[in-house]
């Protein structure tokens, strides 16, 4: 399962008020989230955005709020993946229970500027920087939560499993 | 071994008699809840599983707390939705607009979260109710979904960080302060995955309502829960209230703690916390000359009845500055009640402040109160984050309601001491 796409950079501290403004929670239809997404952090977001990029930012990505709304934002606009120092707990559980890999990794989070190409590996955890030719390590993604991520979320993966 | 209030609470609750920090357990959950942003989400799930029926009609609790009254169409089909699975599934604790409350304040005053209990809900400051002793966490819609079908969910056991304080509080000195002192101390993700714990002579001294605000705000420091040991102030406040019998934890005196850090209660001032995150925390008395446009005092930190007197002490016989729009918002029908009993809700209205049926609309910028462009809010609400209250180019600043009051009156940040 392998990632690849341009990375976008953040900061440290984003907070799901900036991944997903609360004023458009009055929704939960993925695509008309998508369309805000981050747009408490940057409101011009996202010209040149491509799908598949790579979302990289420092430490406490997702803090705040509990809402799924976040990470199903991120997803639905076509980020392929989140790559961050430290996540929020909340998000951190919420972006694998509705199917968005991300990898912790305070090396890559440090090293990888924006703009550059990446490419990440699941099962390894390898994070490999095709800009610049730097390899970093993540903790690899378990087979039974790449499940999780190929089905789409936590609850597909449990219906497909029931089937 | 010894262990902590939290890890006796997830032992219990997982059926074992030893878990240790780093553990997964499967745990059997006492109550799940939801909002009128996060049910409809979770029900979307839920409607996936397939599954007939929820665990036990009694355990889920569901306030459309956040757009209500509904602010627009789309809110008012989200309400509908929670509405509609409530009546198909008998829920019991559903509470619709004029007998809800803001979520964290109603559940405790209704008597549905008691000690020893474990409690989620899809909504981030659901740790609130470690104030009554009991484990509390935030998740997402997913993870209770599956907790409305199951009874169960997944958690793993954090390491505990206790906090110890003690000497008398300063006047005008709360609960919203101790945390926001903490929070300032340690960062917004100083407790990340952790569980805190709050300890000592001044939080043994601590109102319920002073408990509540400091529980709520866990979150804000990243931790999954936060407590406080149970005692005679929390048996006073769920006798006659919780209908289930309740369990007192404590913590073990030689329980390990990831960090032991000490507080002289006596030295903290009110604090104001300066955007954009709740960590830029410092005294009101350093707080310099800072001039608002709006004045929000309730929601689920600030929203209790001690808040509403706390409030009243500084309007009472003022006039709220011409500059500002004072809203205040009392965080259950209850509360509201009572507060208009004892005359604080005329004493609001004398003083030139709207009073609004309970609501979490501003704190999220999500109605009652939105900011536009350039404006300065001084708000007794949890988070100061870019946006959080309306325009990206607002600013908001965190405070208890007896400094919330006192710069609505005087037209800028002030401490309740300098309203003359």
């Amino acid at each position: 399962m392998e990632f690849k796409g341009r990375a976008w950079k953040f900061g440290s501290d984003v907070d799901t008020d900036a991944i997903i403004p609360a004023r458009y929670l009055n929704t939960s239809d993925p695509a008309e989230l998508a369309e805000h997404c981050m747009e408490g952090a940057v409101p011009s977001f996202p010209p040149g955005f491509k799908n598949g990029d790579i979302f990289v930012a420092g430490k406490n990505f997702g803090c705040g709020s509990s809402r799924e709304h976040a990470p199903i934002a991120i997803k639905a606009a076509g980020v392929s993946c989140v790559i961050a120092r430290t996540f929020a707990r909340i998000f951190y559980r919420n972006a694998f229970n509705i199917g968005l890999p991300i990898f912790e990794s305070p090396e890559a989070a440090e090293d990888i500027r924006d703009g550059d190409e990446l490419a990440a590996e699941a099962g390894t955890g390898i994070i490999t920087n095709l800009t610049t030719g730097r390899i970093y390590k993540s903790v690899p993604v378990p087979p039974f939560m790449q499940e999780i991520i190929t089905a789409g979320g936590l609850i597909s993966h449990v219906s497909n499993r029931l089937k | 071994m010894p262990m902590t209030i939290t890890e006796k609470i997830l032992a219990a609750h997982a059926g074992t008699d030893q878990v240790v920090p780093g553990e997964l357990i499967n745990a059997k959950v006492d109550l799940v809840l939801g909002n009128d942003i996060t049910a409809p989400v979770a029900i979307k799930e839920f409607n996936k599983i397939g599954s007939a029926d929820v665990f036990d009609r009694e355990r889920i609790a569901l306030v459309p707390d956040h757009f209500t009254p509904n602010k627009d169409i789309k809110s008012a089909e989200q309400s509908k939705m929670i509405r509609e699975f409530a009546r198909e599934h008998q829920i019991v604790n559903y509470f619709d607009v004029g007998r809800m409350g803001i979520e964290h304040c109603l559940l405790p005053e209704q008597g549905l979260v008691g000690p020893g209990d474990l409690v989620i809900g899809a909504d981030s400051h659901t740790c609130t109710y470690g104030a009554l002793g009991a484990f509390s966490t935030g998740m997402g819609s997913t993870d209770i979904a599956a907790a409305m079908a199951l009874g169960y969910t997944w958690l793993k056991v954090p390491e505990s960080i206790k906090f110890v304080f003690e000497g008398e509080l300063k006047p005008w000195v709360g609960g919203k302060d101790l945390i926001l002192r903490i929070i300032g101390d340690i960062g917004v993700d100083g407790a990340l995955y952790k569980a805190l714990e709050f300890t000592g002579p001044t939080i043994e001294n601590l109102s319920m309502d002073g408990r509540f605000s400091m529980c709520n705000m866990a979150i804000e420091a990243g931790a999954k829960n936060g407590l406080v040991p149970p005692d005679e102030i929390t048996r006073a406040y769920v006798e006659g209230r919780y209908r289930r019998p309740y369990r007192f934890y404590q913590s073990d005196p030689d329980a390990e703690y990831a960090k032991v850090y000490k507080y002289d209660a006596s030295k903290i001032e009110p604090q104001v916390a300066f955007p954009h995150l709740p960590e830029n925390s410092r005294a009101v008395s350093e707080a310099g000359h800072v001039e608002i446009d709006q004045s929000v005092i309730g929601s689920c930190t600030n929203g209790r009845i001690e808040d509403m007197r706390e409030a009243a002490k500084v309007l009472k016989g003022k006039k709220v500055h011409r500059n500002v729009r004072l809203i205040i918002l009392p965080g259950t029908q209850d509360i509201y009640l009572q507060a208009l009993e004892a005359g604080l809700i005329e004493a609001f209205v004398r003083a030139g402040a709207a009073v609004s049926t309970p609501t979490c609309g501003p704190c999220l910028g999500g109605h009652m109160g939105v900011l536009a462009g350039g404006e300065r809010c001084i708000a007794t609400t949890n988070r100061n984050f870019v946006g959080r209250m309306g325009h990206i180019e607002s600013e908001v600043y965190l405070s208890n309601p007896a400094v919330a009051a006192a710069s609505a009156i005087l037209g800028r940040i002030a401490g309740p001491w300098e309203v003359k």
